[in-house]
């Protein structure tokens, strides 16, 4: 087994006992190196709690977790952590508002210890595509794709192996969600990382991603390839109504989804 | 455009704000008409399609400054109108609807309390016809189990059922014209097609004229009549929705080509260039 990431029959409950939610239900993947691997799912699903799992964010789960064959616990080394960075949903939520962009990338290289400061900054924001001029503005004197692309320039820092993107371009318009799917298409290529990408969009995964796991209350009810996905052929009712539904509107399939809802009510 | 007499029509709309930095305008004179039909307003955020349709309604912030040559509605000039008057025509014959149904519904009353408030504040009805009409009209937007619905409070009401439920509060009153402002871009996409389902009945059966704002080309292309696409406070394009694929403005052809599509892969994303002269 040389997959890059290997998750095992991971679980994660939220709550007390009796109102005890399962939010993640006996999942297993694999992810290859230099792989982008998409996990697709409707809102409550459980894919960003699958991410936080795996980044050490949520502690509480159960099953394996291994990154190159090292396994993961609850609690882990700032080395561990280098090697796998997270780029989240809402650049405006995610990047401090009162430090500049060069005290947030300044952070993590003075936490794991690692110098020439400067040198660092200076290259990361240049191979994100944002020249030096943006190194001492604040993130609200940003557009929100700028923002995402400091968050993801935050995460490469540390060389990570593997990067976590949950929903990176949900929060951007159309014409800036396509500059930084392209530049993350980009960095992957030319420093070989490894994806696992999470989104609700099946045209985003599919233009990202080779293989997709299709998720549903929790559990990975599906995996397929962008291909398969792109032809409509799906195993499960639920991926091929949900690669319907993302078509766009259907006077027919509106209907059909209504006689559904009623025969499981 | 349409043959049938509009509803609404606009002509000449504004709406400036005065900032330290100079005037900023987010409607730059924009004309259309709708008639009873789906008119779907695309842009990027900032292209002034939410301040165009706030600006019809009088719900632009205060520090706004609106100007229009026409704004027509029904017949009379809603910019001439006082606000007393506005009153009585905004949630009666003209309505709205908000992206966030979790923001929009009052946290600590029970929802179908809610859509009967809608009712009786217009009809002057008494309670228990109210309650009557707000069960009737919960049913209508195909909520399976009305008088369960009707007791319970926002939170416990999924982002489908909210936003069901803000549509059967805005439809209650039954407007003539519908102001829709990304209804369905907090919801999934399966749940999405079964509130764009009631907007389509709601046109086609009881002639209520949409205005659709959204900022997805694909749904307005497959849910609307027609589409005005705006930029920078502008329309620069108008077409009917089914002809949006051959769109013709740089503009939409660029947002159009920087779409990742299921249909058809793309080695690789176009991304938009901007031309100044747009915004000329």
């Amino acid at each position: 087994m040389n997959a890059l990431l290997a998750i095992e029959h991971l679980s994660v409950d939220f709550g007390e006992r009796r109102g005890t939610v399962r939010a993640v239900d006996d999942v297993s993947l694999a992810v290859g190196p230099g792989e982008s691997y998409g996990l697709v799912g409707e809102s409550g699903c459980g894919k960003s709690t699958v991410l936080r799992a795996i980044c050490g964010l949520n502690r509480d789960w159960q099953g394996a977790i291994r990154l190159a064959g090292d396994a993961l616990g609850p609690r882990r080394s700032p080395a561990m952590h280098r090697r796998i960075q997270m780029v989240f949903q809402d650049p405006y939520g995610s990047l401090h508002p009162r430090h500049t962009v060069d005290s947030i990338l300044r952070e993590p290289i003075a936490v794991h210890g690692l110098g020439d400061t400067n040198g660092r900054i200076r290259g990361v924001l240049d191979q994100v595509g944002l020249g030096p001029a943006f190194r001492f503005r604040f993130p609200h004197q940003l557009s929100g794709g700028q923002r995402q692309r400091v968050a993801i320039a935050r995460a490469l820092l540390l060389e990570p192996q593997l990067l976590l993107l949950d929903e990176p371009t949900s929060a951007l318009d159309v014409s800036i969600q396509s500059e930084v799917l392209n530049l993350l298409a980009d960095l992957r290529r030319e420093r070989n990382l490894t994806y696992l990408f999470v989104s609700h969009d099946l045209a985003v995964i599919a233009h990202m991603c080779d293989r997709v796991g299709v998720m549903r209350a929790g559990r990975l009810i599906e995996e397929t390839t962008a291909a398969r996905l792109r032809e409509g052929r799906a195993d499960q009712a639920y991926t091929r109504r949900f690669v319907e539904a993302s078509g766009g509107y259907d006077r027919a399939l509106a209907r059909a989804f209504a006689d559904l809802e009623e025969a499981q009510a | 455009m349409s043959a049938a007499p509009a509803v609404l029509s606009v002509d000449g709309l504004r709406v400036a704000f005065d900032t330290p930095h100079g005037v900023v305008e987010a409607v730059r004179g924009v004309r259309f008409d709708v008639g009873r039909e789906r008119v779907g307003i695309v842009g990027e955020s900032g292209s002034g399609k939410s301040m165009t349709g706030r600006a019809i309604l009088r719900l632009a912030p205060r520090t706004a400054r609106v100007e229009a040559k026409r704004l027509q509605f029904a017949g009379e000039d809603l910019a001439a109108a006082s606000d007393r008057r506005m009153r009585a025509i905004r949630g009666r014959r003209i309505s709205m609807i908000l992206q966030d149904p979790r923001v929009a519904l009052n946290p600590v009353m029970r929802v179908g309390e809610q859509v009967a408030e809608a009712y009786a504040t217009v009809r002057k009805a008494s309670r228990a016809e109210a309650r009557e009409r707000a069960l009737d009209m919960l049913a209508q937007v195909r909520i399976r189990d009305p008088r369960r619905v009707y007791d319970l409070h926002p939170h416990q009401v999924s982002g489908g059922m909210g936003q069901r439920i803000m549509i059967a509060m805005m439809l209650v009153p039954e407007p003539e014209l519908l102001i829709a402002d990304e209804p369905t871009s907090a919801l999934d996409v399966t749940v999405r097609m079964q509130v764009l389902a009631i907007l389509d009945d709601l046109v086609n059966r009881r002639g209520l004229a949409l205005v659709f704002i959204s900022h997805d080309l694909n749904l307005v292309a497959t849910f609307c009549d027609r589409v005005l696409v705006m930029y920078a406070g502008r329309i620069v394009e108008e077409c009917r929705a089914a002809e949006l694929a051959r769109a013709s403005h740089p503009y939409t052809r660029g947002l159009l080509e920087s779409l990742p599509r299921l249909d058809a892969p793309r080695e690789r994303l176009a991304v938009l260039q901007r031309d100044p002269a747009w915004l000329a």
